[in-house]
């Protein structure tokens, strides 16, 4: 765990407590369908009211592994304990869980207050109760007006809100949500992921969210599980995801990046310095890290991490070190610049720094200015902080 | 065709000159494109049903005579400029007054209804199943489904005769293997006839059926059971209503032609075997009562077609309501 993240012991971060029993304990869970092995030995804990995400690119077992927790698909191997429960067994409708469906899988010959009902009926709740309890249900998903339409004539939000209200209203200790944004458009997106935030913090139900919207999931995750083929290949909080990958593939994936290849030259106390062919300087990271001398490293920079400036020295190649700025100073490269999106809010600037080795850089526009200080072909100077770049080693 | 089309492009010869006066027919009368495709049902419909239907209600108001045709004219020409209508209602008179016939037609719907009964029962489990198949299975199940309709339906019947009859292969197996003593009658009897009729009607019942639960959405299935519904409740609330349409269409496929059979009762039917079809042949071609004939068959017409628009438009209502 990295030392800066420790801060702010107030918030609620039951997993950082060695002494609580993970809610959902994903324990070595395999799963084939023929040949083909959709999840690998997968070990994941999920604490009681945590919003956690499973995040990854389409086709990665993320809905293999939620249906698992539902129980519509069970594990070739590895079991599944719910609240020191083991699932092995245990027919979907006898779990503890309710699903929220891709496509929300409202039943169509059903108005909105009885598909909310549908749930509570097979409880054998009697009237007052499922009356007051569906009532409860639609006013909290604003949706009590619409009691009566029929699914069909209700818009795409409508309907995810029809079937949030219709999985939560049975008052599950977990409810499994498979891509619960992806049908609607941005703007409606944007907003309903707050009120799903909202939803959870006010109920406390534990929420499992499949994804594959790496916003989303940054968004909405306490913490989220980063699947590649199967396999989780880390797992934290957004921040710790965004700001410490364990991996290229991680690191890439969350967002962009800069991978520079490199080989370690020298370990000191502060940090190590990095040879970097692709950049014609040194990169010195500090932040601790398990690596030896001569060691092959890839030194990860976030593009919002550099700064970019004019070369007001003009850029006159040197020998030994092309690129380096004058005087030898570390993480400090001249290049030129190629590409420039302006995004509003920021720029980004695609800067050569030789050899059409490519670094992407993202400032935040600070002034408002029709003016660019930095523009097509110019000149320029990227620096950054010892602290900003991050050394991968797998 | 729009008109700048028309003076940009030199007219090409003959089959335009040709076309134009068709054009200006077709427009005098009011028949546009889409006209002329809703118009060709229609003409089927007045051809092959309304049509017929009059001239067989027109016959059923007459009254049977020893000729060429077997029935008094309907119009008699006199010396008045318009003719004269001569309609007799005795023939219906006469089908209230005989309990053959309408025993005969509470015996078919009988018949048919529990035809229908049986066909769904053993049609809805094997659609299920072939929807529920594997693709490439599926394919071969919908193939044994319709297979039976490339052999002759007069063969199959005979063919059930073989396997019913007395010494038929059910008998003779039962025999030999000291199961019965001496062989059960199956042949000619009601049994027989629902044989028939629900082996003949089945496909007519699975094929629908088969449609709407192959579109039904597996997930509604799982959202189900996720709520906490248990298999067979899944099944009583989510599967069959979704199914609804596909059961009232295979049972109307089944029961309208089942009320109306004639020949399976009288291949496999015994002597008591009282259908309608049965009846209307014997008035037909033994009695040569065409006027009764007639009227047996505008009332059969009638009490299948009243039913059906009464639930249609009920069907129409609820669409109504909800859209
Ligand atoms: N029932 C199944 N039979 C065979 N393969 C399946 C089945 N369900 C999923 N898969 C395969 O498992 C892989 C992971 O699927 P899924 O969990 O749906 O991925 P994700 O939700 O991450 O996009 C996919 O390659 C998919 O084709
Ligand atoms: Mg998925």
């Amino acid at each position: 765990m990295p030392e800066t993240l420790r801060a702010r012991p107030e918030k609620h971060q039951p997993w950082l407590d060695a002494s609580l029993r993970p809610y959902i304990h994903i324990d070595a869970v395999t799963k084939q369908f023929g040949e083909f092995r959709a999840v690998d030995r997968t070990t994941l804990e999920i604490h009681r009211g945590e919003l956690f995400c499973l995040l990854g690119a389409s086709g990665c077992g993320k809905t293999t592994l939620l249906r698992m927790l539902a129980g519509f698909e069970h594990p070739t191997s590895g079991r599944i304990l719910i609240d020191g429960q083991d699932m092995t067994g245990v027919p979907a409708y006898d779990r503890p869980v309710n699903m929220m469906f891709q496509n929300y899988a409202l039943f169509p010959h059903m108005s909105v207050e009885q598909n909310v009902a549908y749930g509570l009926k097979q409880d054998g709740v009697r009237k007052p109760e499922l009356k007051q309890r569906v009532g409860e249900a639609l006013e909290m998903v604003q949706l009590g007006p619409w009691a009566k339409r029929k699914p069909h004539q209700l818009s795409g939000g409508q309907r995810q809100r029809v079937a949030l209200a219709r999985s939560l209203v049975k008052r599950p200790k977990v409810l499994l949500l498979d891509e619960p944004l992806a049908a609607l458009d941005k703007k409606l997106r944007e907003r309903t992921q707050f009120e799903l935030m909202n939803i959870q913090e006010e109920l406390g139900v534990t929420f499992v969210v499949v994804t594959h919207d790496q916003e989303e999931a940054m968004t909405l995750s306490t913490r989220m599980a980063v699947m590649e083929r199967g396999q989780v290949v880390q797992v934290g909080t957004p921040s710790e995801i965004y700001e410490f990958p364990a991996t290229r593939f991680t690191a890439d994936f969350i967002g962009s990046i800069n991978l520079i290849e490199g080989r370690v030259k020298r370990v000191e106390a502060a940090g190590v310095l990095v040879a970097a062919p692709q950049l014609g300087c040194d990169l010195e990271v500090t932040g601790a890290t398990q690596v030896r001398e001569g060691q092959s490293v890839c030194v990860a920079i976030r593009p919002e991490k550099i700064a970019v400036a004019p070369n007001a020295e003009g850029a006159g190649p040197e020998e030994g070190a092309p690129n380096a700025v004058r005087g030898g100073a570390r993480n400090s490269v001249r290049g030129t610049v190629r590409d420039v999106a302006y995004l509003g809010d920021s720029s980004v600037f695609r800067v050569d720094v030789g050899e059409g080795f490519l670094i992407e850089v993202t400032q935040p526009n600070l002034l408002r200015s029709l003016e660019r200080k930095v523009d097509w072909d110019d000149a320029v100077v990227l620096t950054w902080r010892a602290d900003a770049g991050l050394i991968l080693t797998e | 065709m729009t008109a700048t089309a028309g003076e940009r492009r030199k007219p090409k010869g003959r089959a335009t000159a040709l076309r134009a006066p068709f054009h200006a027919l077709a427009q005098r009368i009011g028949l546009s494109g889409r006209g002329l495709v809703v118009a060709v049902p229609y003409f089927w419909l007045i051809a092959f049903f309304l049509l017929p239907f009059i001239i067989v209600a027109k016959i059923s108001l007459s009254q049977m005579i020893i000729g060429r045709p077997p029935f008094t004219d309907f119009f008699v020409w006199s010396d008045a400029w318009l003719p004269e209508i001569q309609a007799y209602l005795d023939n219906y008179r006469w089908l209230l007054q005989d309990s053959l016939y309408w025993v005969a037609y509470l015996n078919s719907v009988k018949i048919a209804l529990i035809s229908t009964l049986f066909c769904l029962l053993i049609g809805y489990p094997m659609a299920y199943a072939i929807a529920r198949a594997k693709p490439t299975v599926r394919t071969l199940l919908l193939l044994m489904v319709i297979l039976p309709f490339w052999t002759s339906f007069l063969l199959r019947v005979y063919a059930w005769m073989g396997i019913l009859r007395n010494t038929g292969v059910v008998n003779n197996t039962l025999t030999s293997l000291g199961i019965l003593d001496q062989p059960i009658q199956m042949m000619n009897t009601d049994f027989s006839v629902y044989v028939g009729i629900v082996y003949t009607y089945l496909p007519f019942m699975i094929l629908p059926l088969y449609a709407t639960l192959e579109k039904l959405d597996g997930a509604l299935l799982e959202a189900a059971e996720d709520l906490g519904a248990k298999p067979w409740k899944v099944f009583l609330t989510v599967t069959l209503p979704l199914s609804l349409p596909g059961i009232v269409a295979g049972s109307m496929l089944v029961f309208i032609p089942a009320v109306g059979e004639y020949v399976i009762p009288e291949l496999l039917g015994g002597p008591d075997t009282l259908m309608i079809g049965r009846v209307l042949w014997d008035e037909f071609f033994s009695n040569r009562d065409w006027p009764v004939a007639s009227a047996v068959t505008i009332v059969l017409i009638l009490v299948l077609v009243i039913p059906l628009a009464l639930f249609q438009r009920h069907q129409a209502k609820v669409q109504e309501r909800e859209a």
